[in-house]
């Protein structure tokens, strides 16, 4: 437990590749097979869950230190950690507490895993012993081992390079073997050590590559023939692994989500062995895009009902060929590779009723003809374009310079911020999480939620804004009397049940402040519904 | 009957002696807790200090009006008011002013650290600030904040880069280049904080060698030194004098990681002037007062857990800031004299 705090804090205060790099390779190269694989699993983003409930935790933390539970909310507020919170309001562990000893594995054995089971008496006994052998440092990290809630800051690549330099293995060959987790136990840490290859009928995805947003006009790549445009979906992006018999459907998040998309597993089993397909998964009934909202209730679903199955139908646009009778093309042009995803002869998108279809090329002789056919995204349900070299390979990460999304501009409102809350993390105690409102009959109604676009120092600056304008409090929301106006941008807008104010904004964030504006300049309800109506693709109702 | 301190648009008032206490505006009579901008501003008739602070607050405020002293614990009476000083912990001179009046005692604690010099003061009222008035902030001994430092400093030296810390020019900054070991190397100190280091020794504070900055120098030290100085120069161009360095604040609000990481720095210390939570609620039982007003800090928290506690306590809302978060723009305008930034940028 000691060693895993002290990496955990060491990249905590690293900022720089060369120092975290150093800390996991240090970790690693010191660390038990047991305790590793733990380690790993963590720092990938595994999945955890939830050994005890928050609530219970406050409530013991605020009996241990002697203060009320509403003391131990303020707390709260100021730090903007729970974890960290509980740590620095208990008393100091005792003086002969020998932490560190127990590893990462037996500490998760011993006071993790036995909780889930255990009732409310005993789960106290376990969590108060715990918090009596750990020091205030090692605590936050327990903590969030707790709630389930350990992420640290640290690129999967980065691991992977780490893993691969202990290793003295290719950090590619490292990538893809940790690529769809499972590594769960000290036996599949040491494979990852192995020199051999791995299992030939694996069904694990090729470490997704990935595009950057293009900030520079689009005459700024050369000329338009080296290109391969397409269209950037409104799906999530995934791969379909069809090897030894047996079928895989792998989102980016490195998540299998093969029972979620039955029909697409079934139409993959058509395919020829030995294929791996990189593409996007998109809610489609006929030709009509339904819209990542509707996509979101088939992906982390396990079981999906004929209901699900029937109102959100789901279809695997494919876009580039990884692995071709086994073998990996990924180092081959991406011109090569397209020829023989079309080889393949799937359907061009749309093709109503195809499970498996083929992303089109967009065809443009020149940037300004690429430009226009841009102009259309919003109105066919796509976010814009993405460009890719046809010289490129496969790679890992994102590379900049090979492939580059040329989305379309976002929409805008101009909104008032209504209701404030004090952040997290980096942003402990300043209040950087707004609701936002529009006009609507002469009040203003909540539309939104954003966090980020604005710089540090702005923050900081209204956060005292906020603070002088309070007029009340709900918990830890404050109450603003409206002053301030900010640029909202959006992806999309719909209709919605869901929300009182009757549409629901995606991926809202703040553009800018406007100092110039008054509340009364903010935009109105109306505003928005116009916008939903210049939407030609009707999207359902969540 | 009324109180014996009322709040008005100068400050905390005592009507039956006719003083403010710490008053925010120019006044004819002030008596000041300890030289801080947020309690000591010039502008006023005549002040009355502790004698340890004479000098420092001589800086802050100016020539020309004069100061008033008390040796702790002597008094003096103001109009029937009998008035007496008594240490705070908090800075040099830093002063509890003590007042009674018909029977009647009241305290201001000023700012205060709970230390071997601070001293508790009986009294029917208690007026205490709570800048760090919530469970999270308690603080370790001064000799194992010095051990980090230390360490910190020569690891820096080891990698030959300057190690520079962020303090308070009146007060902190002393305080550090009080418990470090001058050993490990030479102790530099911006202009701001030399300039308090000279009144500390005036009034007779041992402190150890400690250099200035020359002007117009262009590069200062080869790694080894500690430098003190004031937050401001965070991210000034005044930094580069020293090559590569490392950043550290010194400050009680460096207990939250949230902040720390905020202000970008990998290091930070816990190290404050004030009292930490533990330390307020044992002084304000010290006082075995039955009312405590709360000022500036987690004042409504720390009024709220106190009333519960069987206390009649309220908070109280004055113009004091006490440490202020290290994001805090106002932070140095706040506790700096008012040639610091002017100095950061001649560099000198």
């Amino acid at each position: 437990m000691k060693d895993f705090a002290a990496l955990y804090w060491r990249l905590d205060a690293t900022t720089g590749t060369s120092g975290k790099l150093a800390a996991l390779r240090d970790y690693f190269s010191a660390a038990p097979a047991d305790d590793a694989a733990c380690a790993l699993h963590l720092l990938s983003g595994g999945k955890q869950s939830r050994a005890v409930s928050t609530t219970l935790l406050r409530e013991w933390a605020a009996e241990a230190a002697g203060i009320p539970l509403w003391l131990l909310e303020e707390c709260y507020a100021q730090v903007g950690d729970l974890a960290e919170t509980l740590a620095l309001v208990l008393p100091p562990p005792k003086a002969d507490a020998a932490p560190g000893e127990a590893g990462l594995a037996a500490w998760i054995r011993t006071t993790i895993e036995p909780l889930r089971a255990a009732d409310e008496p005993r789960k106290k006994e376990i969590v108060r012993d715990a918090w009596r052998r750990l020091h205030a440092d090692e605590r936050i990290v327990w903590h969030k081992l707790l709630t389930g809630g350990c992420r640290v800051g640290v690129s999967r690549t980065l691991v992977a390079r780490a893993l691969a330099e202990v290793a003295g293995i290719d950090p590619a060959v490292m990538t893809h073997r940790l690529m769809g987790g499972g590594i769960g136990s000290a036996d599949d840490y040491r494979r990852l050590f192995s020199s051999e290859p791995g299992d030939a009928d694996s069904q694990r995805p090729y470490p997704f590559f990935l595009a950057s947003a293009l900030d520079e006009p689009p005459e700024s790549l050369g000329p338009v023939a080296d290109w391969q445009a397409e269209w950037k979906w409104d799906g999530a992006r995934g791969q379909v692994v069809r090897r030894g018999g047996a079928c895989a459907v792998w989102t980016r998040g490195e998540e299998l989500v093969s029972d979620s998309f039955p029909e697409i597993v079934a139409a993959a089993a058509a395919l020829p062995d030995g294929i791996v397909l990189d593409g996007e998964l998109l809610a489609v009934r006929a030709d009509a895009l339904l819209g990542f909202s509707a996509l979101s209730r088939r992906i982390g679903r396990r079981r999906v009902t004929k209901k699900v199955l029937a109102d959100v139908p789901c279809a695997f646009v494919a876009y580039d060929l990884l692995e071709e009778a086994g073998r990996d093309l990924r180092d081959q042009p991406l011109a090569e590779r397209r020829r023989k995803l079309e080889a393949l002869s799937l359907p061009a998108f749309p093709a109503p009723g195809a499970t498996l279809q083929l992303s089109p090329r967009l065809a443009a002789a020149t940037w300004a003809e690429l430009a226009a056919t841009r102009a259309s995204a919003r109105d066919r349900g796509v976010e814009g374009l993405m460009l890719k070299r046809l010289a490129s390979a496969y790679g890992t990460g994102r590379t900049r310079g090979e492939w580059w999304k040329w989305k379309i501009e976002p929409l805008e409102i101009d909104a008032v911020l209504l209701y404030a809350q004090a952040g997290h993390g980096r942003r402990a105690g300043l209040h950087s999480d707004y609701t936002l409102g529009v006009w609507h009959e002469g009040r203003l109604v909540t539309v939104a939620k954003a966090y980020s676009g604005l710089t540090d120092a702005e923050i900081v600056e209204v956060d005292r804004i906020v603070r002088a304008t309070t007029v009340g409090k709900h918990g830890p929301v404050r109450i603003c009397s409206p002053t301030l106006v900010f640029q909202l941008a959006f992806e999309g807008v719909a209709r919605s049940t869901r929300h009182k104010s009757g549409v629901a904004v995606r991926f809202p964030r703040i553009v800018r402040w406007r100092r110039d504006k008054q509340p009364e300049d903010a935009g109105s309800l109306a505003d928005l519904f116009a916008m939903i109506d210049a939407l030609p693709t009707p999207e359902p109702a969540t | 009957m009324a109180d014996l301190l009322e709040l008005t648009p100068q400050g905390l008032y005592c009507r039956e002696g006719d003083f403010h206490v710490d008053p925010w505006r120019g006044v004819p009579r002030a008596i000041v807790t300890h030289a801080h901008a947020d309690h000591a501003r010039p502008g006023c008739d005549r002040y009355l200090c502790a004698a340890r602070g004479t000098l420092v607050l001589r800086e802050r405020v100016g020539g020309g009006a004069p100061i008033d002293t008390l040796r702790w614990g002597e008094s003096l009476s103001i109009n029937g008011v009998k008035v007496s000083l008594h240490p705070s912990g908090h800075v040099l001179g830093a002063a509890q002013v003590r007042l009674e009046h018909r029977g009647r005692v009241w305290v201001v604690s000023g700012d205060y650290k709970v230390c071997d010099a601070f001293e508790p003061v009986a009294c029917d009222v208690f007026v205490t600030e709570s800048t760090f008035g919530l469970p999270i902030y308690r603080w370790a001994g001064p000799d194992r904040v010095a051990a980090e430092i230390n360490a910190w400093w020569r690891d820096n030296q080891a990698a030959g880069r300057t190690s520079v810390i962020l303090a308070y020019a009146l007060g902190k900054g002393q305080r550090i280049a009080a418990i470090v070991d001058p050993a490990i190397g030479p102790i530099v100190a911006h202009g701001a904080v030399m300039k308090m280091v000279r009144a500390y020794r005036d009034s007779g504070v041992r402190l150890p060698p400690i250099d200035g900055v020359p002007p117009r120098a262009r590069r200062v030290g080869d790694g080894r030194a500690l430098v003190i100085a004031p937050p401001s120069v965070a991210g000034s161009r005044w930094l580069r004098l020293f090559g590569e360095a490392s950043v550290a604040p010194a400050s009680g609000w460096m207990t939250v990681r949230g902040i720390r990481r905020r202000r970008g720095c990998e290091r930070g210390f816990v190290l404050s002037d004030h009292a930490d939570f533990p330390g307020l609620l044992g002084a304000i039982e010290a006082t075995r007062a039955r009312r405590v007003l709360v000022t500036h800090g987690a004042s409504e928290s720390l009024a709220r857990l106190l009333c519960e506690r069987g206390l009649d306590a309220a908070p109280l809302a004055t113009r004091f800031t006490g440490e202020r978060p290290p994001d805090d723009a106002t932070d140095d305008e706040a506790d700096e004299p008012h040639d610091v930034r002017a100095a950061v940028e001649e560099g000198v």
